[in-house]
């Protein structure tokens, strides 16, 4: 190969190679949930209403070290008689593939607004727990979560 | 097909509160997973869960891709009269898996 070969110098080639290598590094990221995308899910759920903060204790491990299985527990402060009872509670997260991770729909026969599960986070993130009461309001509580090991990310 | 289990009290009083536990086996494929070779995993999970006390619905749950595999419920009722608790799983593919609990109220 000539040195004085026209376009193809060393600069050349080593940008080409980054530049194809950052191509590659856009292409493999998988559609992720970003904040926005968490604030639309809620939106959804929520529709034009204000949501308050307070009534809901979200339980969540504050350090995770696997994110496969993560315990997850909501309380809502609510009386569950006929008339003010907890209607749904819903949880989202903001780095997952998909901003939904559980709604339940309970009534005021429920006699106590406590759910529990086990959920997967795919990174360091933060949760939040949407409790919709019968008179129309939502109340809203935020978790922070530092995972160690990411779940969905592992192939097979 | 999953295999379900139900904890609830043999036996409780009326008007009490009681807890009950469910769990389903079941692999819970979010569907945003690959295999070495590139291909897609198809998603493969239970979408829905419904528990109903002497034929009425008391607790529904949507479920999505980020709850973990075999998926763990729990949930509290009102103890009103003697009778079964029907459980419901519903999921993609067809699947779907009940199970029944005895409740016995004082």
């Amino acid at each position: 190969m000539s040195k004085n070969e026209p376009g193809a110098t060393r600069r050349a080639v080593l940008l080409g190679g980054l530049a194809g290598s950052l191509a590659a590094t856009i292409r493999l990221e998988p559609a992720q949930a970003t904040p926005e995308r968490m604030r639309a899910a809620i939106r959804n759920v929520v529709g034009e209403a204000s949501i308050r903060k307070g009534r809901i204790e979200l339980d969540v491990p504050p350090l995770v070290e696997n994110g496969n299985t993560v315990a997850l527990g909501v309380t809502v402060d609510s009386p569950m008689t006929a008339t003010d009872y907890v209607k749904a509670i819903h949880v989202f997260n903001e780095k997952n593939p998909q901003p939904n991770v559980i709604s339940v729909h309970l009534g005021p026969r429920a006699g106590r607004a406590k759910i529990s599960t086990r959920f997967r986070l795919a990174d360091s993130q933060i949760v939040t727990a949407i409790a919709e009461m019968s008179n129309g309001t939502f109340w809203s509580a935020t978790a922070d979560v530092i995972v160690t090991l990411a779940a969905c990310v592992e192939g097979i | 097909m999953g295999r379900p289990l139900i904890n609830v009290p043999a036996k409780v009083k009326r008007g009490q509160v009681f807890e009950i536990k469910t769990l389903i086996s079941h692999i819970m494929e979010t569907g945003f997973r690959y295999t070495t070779t590139g291909a897609q995993i198809p998603r493969d999970i239970v979408t829905a869960f419904s528990c109903s006390y002497n034929g009425e619905e008391i607790f529904r749950a949507d479920l999505y891709p980020a709850i973990s595999a075999n998926p763990f419920l729990t949930f509290f009722t009102v103890a009103t009269e003697s009778g079964t608790l029907d459980f419901k799983w519903v999921g993609d593919n067809g699947f779907s898996e009940t199970a029944t609990a005895k409740i016995v109220v004082e």
